[in-house]
């Protein structure tokens, strides 16, 4: 009952973010701020994590497949795919669940604890729709990059560790790379990285927008916002898995 | 002028605000005084819409705030500035922009414009030389002035201040209490202070209503607070060393 009551709470949530902003000039300014602060304030994390991920899938993938049967550059192959399916969106998403989802839901959290929400409705502002907005549009204008970005590094790491470790020389690592290429796969990662980005920013947005009390209430709204986010990205990559790569 | 008609809000069975009906004038400082739950705050929070009443009419101007919808409310609270308990300034903007944020919500000025009133505005109130500083770098006093000048900054015709002076050395009180009455009489604002210092009381109050567990139990002029015949009343006060 209490997931069904979270659920409509949560819709109607929504439904109260999507209204004309107040004024255009000032939201636009907010969003590429949220757009910076989102976007570029993960570069570094999204970097560390996709080298090391596509350096350690490599590695794991290319113990598993040494083999006088198996080519080498199929080493390659199954490194592009199962970072750009997988890895990039999923575990990128995941991180950004944390680290994006804490520092929404403690700072929306934190302004409805110091009444800075009740000063903002009681100017006339749509606190939601002012605070929670911009952050959706820049989570879903700046994740799918970092995806995009976090794909090419991993592919990078992949590479560096495949050739340190001798597994499997540049040239076959780029041939299995170029090797039955599905631009589809693209699209698919996009089309995960932008509903996760919509997961995090709103989940957590939610949960920060719920918070009554004090500190306390704001440090267990951010770790709820980081949960249910976090199970909301593993919920969706199975769904959007069934839906669009089964046949 | 702000009227309360009967006005009645619980929270899950428990009744905060019992039929409660008042008068609050323009150009006067109305006083809400009472201990601690009495249900002052929920009372103000009302009155800007912030909590829904169970019953009753909010009057502003004759106008029925409470059946009113999200767009009609948004005009009326165009017109309402708030000075809060903590002040709830934006943490995240300095001094000027705090202050420039109605501004550069609701009116079409220019930067320059916006500038001139925030620089009026903070000169209002006493402060000066602090446009870039952060709520987090400046004074509890400060930082209810620069909440002073953030309510005054769309020139409002209503002003709510909910414990203005808590947190606040004496002297800082006493120089906020001046500057809200100044304010009061200056834009013959309606002002309404929740508060429970009766030092403030006697320095700025013009009317005063008594709330008990959530019912008015005095109402009456500063003058005559003193020969109240309400026993809870004057207990208040004695205990308020008054």
């Amino acid at each position: 009952m209490a997931f069904f009551e979270h659920f409509g709470k949560y819709t109607l949530f929504l439904i109260s973010l999507f209204k004309r902003p107040e004024r255009q000039k000032v939201f636009f300014k907010q969003t590429i701020h949220e757009m910076n602060s989102i976007g570029v304030g993960s570069f570094g994390i999204v970097s560390l994590i996709s080298i090391f991920t596509g350096a350690v899938s490599t590695i794991q993938i290319g113990v598993q497949l040494i083999s006088s049967l198996v080519p080498e550059y199929i080493l390659g192959r199954i490194v592009r795919d199962s970072n750009i399916l997988e890895f990039s969106p999923t575990i990128t998403s995941l991180v950004l669940a944390g680290k994006v989802g804490s520092n929404i839901a403690s700072e929306i959290g934190t302004m409805k604890v110091t009444e800075q929400v009740d000063a903002l409705e009681i100017m006339g502002v749509n606190s939601a729709n002012y605070l929670v907005l911009p952050k959706i549009i820049a989570g879903l204008a700046t994740i799918p990059l970092l995806v995009i970005y976090s794909m090419a590094l991993s592919i990078f790491g992949g590479s560096l560790s495949g050739v340190a470790s001798d597994l499997i020389s540049v040239d076959n690592y780029i041939k299995g790379l170029r090797t039955d290429f599905l631009a589809f796969s693209v699209t698919f990662a996009l089309i995960k990285a932008t509903t996760f980005a919509f997961l995090i920013t709103s989940i957590s947005a939610y949960h920060g927008y719920r918070t009554e009390g004090g500190a306390l209430e704001v440090g267990q709204s951010s770790t709820k916002a980081v949960v249910y986010s976090a199970v909301g990205v593993i919920i969706f990559d199975y769904i959007l898995s069934e839906i669009l790569l089964s046949v | 002028m702000i009227e309360l008609v009967n006005i009645k809000k619980s929270f899950e069975g428990r009744i905060v605000l019992d039929d409660i009906s008042a008068k609050f004038h323009k150009g006067k400082t109305n006083f809400v005084i009472g201990a601690s739950g009495s249900g002052k705050s929920v009372m103000m929070k009302c009155m800007v819409g912030l909590i829904n009443v169970d019953e009753g009419q909010i009057l502003y101007g004759g106008t029925d705030f409470v059946k009113l919808d999200y767009n009609e409310k948004k005009t009326i609270r165009k017109e309402i500035g708030m000075l809060f308990q903590g002040t709830a300034l934006f943490d995240s903007l300095n001094v000027e922009d705090n202050v420039a944020f109605p501004l550069r919500m609701f009116t079409t000025m220019t930067k320059e414009e916006v500038l001139e009133r925030v620089n009026f505005c903070l000169k209002r109130v006493n402060l000066e030389n602090v446009n870039k500083l952060y709520p987090s770098n400046i004074s509890g006093g400060m930082k209810k002035r620069v909440g002073i000048a953030r309510a005054i900054a769309l020139n409002p015709k209503y002003l709510f201040c909910d414990e203005p002076n808590s947190g606040l050395d004496p002297l800082t009180s006493r120089l906020i209490d001046e500057l809200i009455k100044e304010i009061t009489v200056e834009y013959d604002i309606t002002t309404i202070i929740n508060t429970h210092d009766m030092k403030s009381l006697f320095v700025m109050g013009d009317n005063i209503i008594y709330i008990y567990k959530g019912k008015k139990v005095w109402e009456g002029e500063k003058s005559q607070i003193r020969t109240a015949d309400n026993l809870k009343l004057l207990e208040f006060m004695k205990a308020s060393e008054f």
